[in-house]
């Protein structure tokens, strides 16, 4: 026994079962994301069940659970939950159905989900097809064809109320700002005048807009769909309300598989639907995508500068020390303290006074006195500097300091050997620095969302509008978009695969950045190979 | 302790050599670390053209006062020099005088290999570049010119752009002597640059400080007798950070004058 405790062989257990644990850990929670993240958009057979007592439900099975032992009349039993969708009709979207209830299932053929910008899935069956008051023949096609159509002109419409209509909006803002401002300044009667007339030109531009518009809206209003539910009743949808239908239990793995990714494609690059549950999440990627380069572009440049300062100029005594010791202090700071510094000396100090200096027309409504995504960035540049300074000193140290004095002795100035010998030197290690601050700032929720974030922007902070980024503008940002959708959703029962989806998207973004950053401190790493890195 | 007292009390005077023409010259030279004294009273020559070996036991200032002569004890803070120390009669710690320039004109060579971390092209123009010499060609010229004389061009020529960290340690030594010469100085130091080498390349990079001496003055630490002995005309000996004896390198092993040189040579103590 002796013998075996001195082989050491008990430590190599207890190491390895402790990182077996660790992984264990990470891999069961990315499984747990896989899973219920992965298959959200897979468009599953529709069930139609008649229960014993009568009663028909039909739509997509979302679950399966054993039923509590207190409510538990037998051993065994299990009870499945079920999307019927047509919230307008039943009140909600799912419906618990005992199995032992259930008197028998089937899979028809001609059943139809419908999915709509409004009010969720449709169920049913198609009725009638019309256009106008004449009904059309009975046939997928039509449907499909008038689907085409109708989209079409939704876009159009899309593009009218976004582009041109917005930007009528911005004119007139803008002219009102002037306005005030000449009011402000004393006031010159004819100037007041000239921009009253030019307000009034974009008016009627306007008008003329809302014109288009009302048109192609009634053009889109003909078409109607009459929808047989299971229960037999009729209900008539308008057509123009439909993204996309699709009968599942006719499609095979191809077809399924055309629908799975043209909803995965939707949920990458589209705008969101029903207060988050529905459609993209394109502005959070955008947002959050962004808001680590800003972050980056901020904490990257000034924590390397610092480390320099630190590790090549200062005195080594006990004042660099003590500095070092509050760096590292700094990096343990819980992020929300970060989110009231940002809040007090970004939001209200910096943004408020170039409020009062540059947009003083504009008040009280503030421009740069308001969240916004720089104001956002720059605090969690605040809250990652740390990090960075603390890394970029352990990469700077690591350069041997034979090779300083190999280069001071050939003649180089200080500068010269920082630029040209010691940073080159610590740049893996830099890198690795970049590596920790973007992991550390993309998963970052608390401090944005009292510094910029919202649940839904209407606009991006990059757009075709001069200047081009509006870093004043709040954005969206995807763990907030997690926290969001699952916890403060109207409808969470709809809205929980959406969180998974969501969370597999930030973890695969966190990833993407991190690999981007590897590789290119892997291509370093080759060119100095043999280094002590 | 006691041998060392003895030695301090004895030895007034350093037995030095009288040289012709000195390129280096050390007169008075006090030197301390904070409170701590280093370098006491070193007064001596270093003849142009030749090959002068520092030798005597760890922590005697050999290495300090070889950093003396390119001021690179100047990156340490606590560093407090006393004297003059002279090359080509200009005293380098004289107020105004050029650091960079001194440093360009007396090269060095460290006792462990120090390549940066560039290809190896990029290791030997450093100095040049540094100075603001850009033109290839010229550039060019020099690389196979310094590793000419460092007797590493035939290993290394196919592969300037690899990385200098891929060499041999011995590989790496002669790639840092010939970054030493592509600036051309006059004067190069060496700081042990053999200690950490096995026996087949310290024999090349004797060989290459043979060749060298002919148009480089070459000032050597050592702890290896044998190797001071072998390729050094003169021979300096310290001793506590006292320069006891400097001589010609056949009458230093011969012949010493003092006891406590002769003790050392022949590796009696030390």
């Amino acid at each position: 026994m002796k013998n075996f405790w001195k082989t050491g062989v008990p430590f190599i257990w207890l190491t390895g079962s402790a990182l077996a644990l660790c992984l264990l850990m990470v891999i069961g929670l990315v499984a747990l994301v896989l899973y219920h993240g992965t298959g959200f958009f897979w468009p599953s057979d529709i069930e139609a069940v008649v229960l014993k007592d009568g009663r028909k439900a039909m739509g997509q099975r979302w679950d399966k659970q054993e039923i509590p032992t207190s409510n538990r009349t037998g051993s065994g039993q299990f009870r499945i939950q079920i999307k019927v969708g047509n919230r307008d009709v039943y009140g909600s979207d799912f419906q618990w159905i005992d199995e032992s209830d259930i008197q028998s299932t089937d899979y028809p053929r001609d059943a139809v989900v419908f999915e709509r910008r409004e009010w969720g899935n449709f169920y049913g069956f198609i009725e009638a097809l019309y256009e106008g008051e004449i009904q059309m023949s009975n046939t997928w096609d039509v449907l499909q064809a008038q689907l085409g159509e109708t989209r079409e002109r939704h876009e159009q419409i899309r593009e009218i109320e976004k582009d041109a209509i917005g930007d009528l909006n911005r004119q007139i803002e803008s002219l009102r700002l002037k306005k005030r401002e000449i009011e402000l300044g004393g006031g010159d009667a004819d100037e007041i005048d000239a921009i009253d007339r030019e307000s009034r030109s974009y008016w009627e531009a306007y008008e003329q807009l809302a014109d288009e518009l009302a048109q192609l809206r009634s053009a889109n209003e003909i078409y109607r769909v009459d929808v047989r539910l299971i229960g037999g009743e009729v209900r008539q949808i308008a057509t123009a309300d439909i993204v996309r239908a699709y009968r599942p239990n006719q499609l095979g793995i191809l077809g399924k598989s055309g629908v799975y990714c043209e909803r995965i494609g939707e949920f990458l690059f589209d705008e969101p639907r029903e207060s988050n549950t529905e459609g993209g999440i394109f502005p959070a990627i955008f947002g959050t995508v962004m808001m680590v380069f800003l972050m980056s572009l901020a904490a990257v440049p000034f924590g390397i500068l610092a480390a320099l300062y630190l590790r090549e100029y200062a005195r080594q005594g006990i004042l660099v020390r003590g500095i070092r010791i509050a760096v590292n202090n700094l990096a343990g700071v819980p992020s929300i303290v970060f989110g009231m510094f940002g809040l007090g000396f970004f939001v209200y100090g910096i943004g408020g006074s170039i409020d009062q200096f540059f947009f003083s027309e504009a008040l009280p409504t503030p421009t740069y006195g308001t969240g916004g995504i720089l104001w956002a960035s720059l605090t969690l540049a605040l809250l990652t500097v740390p990090v960075m300074i603390v890394s970029a000193e352990e990469a700077l140290s690591a350069v041997p300091s034979d090779v300083r004095a190999g280069s001071l002795a050939l003649g180089a100035t200080k500068l010269q050997t920082i630029l040209r010998v010691v940073l080159p030197g610590a740049l893996p290690g830099i890198l690795t620095g970049i590596i920790l601050v973007i992991a550390r700032g993309a998963g970052e929720v608390a401090p944005l969302m009292i510094t910029g974030v919202v649940k839904l922007a209407p606009s991006l902070p990059v757009d075709g509008i001069w200047p081009f980024f509006h870093l004043e503008r709040k954005f969206m940002h995807l763990g907030f978009h997690i926290y969001d959708v699952g916890f403060q959703s109207p409808n969470v029962e709809a809205a929980r695969p959406m969180v998974y989806t969501t969370t597999l998207l930030l973890m695969g973004i966190v990833l993407a950045l991190n690999l981007v950053a590897i590789l290119v401190r892997n291509r370093l790493r080759k060119r100095f190979s043999g280094a002590t890195f | 302790m006691a041998e060392a007292e003895l030695a301090v009390n004895t030895q007034l005077e350093a037995i030095v050599p009288d040289i012709q023409n000195p390129i280096v010259t050390v007169s008075n030279l006090n030197l301390y670390y904070g409170e701590t004294q280093a370098l006491f009273d070193i007064d001596m020559q270093i003849p142009e053209h030749r090959v002068t070996a520092l030798i005597g036991p760890s922590g005697c200032g050999k290495s300090t006062l070889l950093r003396c002569m390119n001021r690179l004890n100047d990156l340490i803070d606590s560093v407090r020099i006393e004297g003059v120390v002279e090359i080509d009669n200009d005293d380098i710690y004289g107020p105004g005088y050029d650091v960079i320039s001194l440093r360009r004109q007396v090269g060095m060579v460290f006792q462990k290999s120090n390549p940066f971390p560039k290809s190896i092209y990029e290791n030997l123009v450093y100095g040049l570049r540094i100075a603001g010499e850009n033109r290839r060609a010229m550039l060019d010229e020099v690389v196979e010119r310094s590793l000419q004389a460092a007797a590493l061009w035939d290993e290394v020529k196919d592969r300037l752009n690899d990385s200098a960290l891929g060499l041999s340690g011995g590989q790496q030594q002669r790639l840092c002597i010939a970054r030493a010469i592509a600036v051309e100085p006059s004067v190069i130091l060496m700081d042990e640059p053999c200690s950490a080498l096995d026996p087949i390349a310290t024999g090349r990079i004797e060989e290459t400080i043979e060749d060298l001496k002919k148009q480089y003055t070459i000032v050597i630490v050592t702890h290896n007798m044998q190797q001071a002995s072998r390729i050094s005309d003169y021979t300096a000996f310290f001793y506590l950070g006292r320069l006891i004896e400097m001589a010609e390198t056949s009458e230093m092993f011969t012949n010493p004058q003092l006891k406590q040189t002769e003790d050392y040579v022949t590796g009696r103590f030390g």
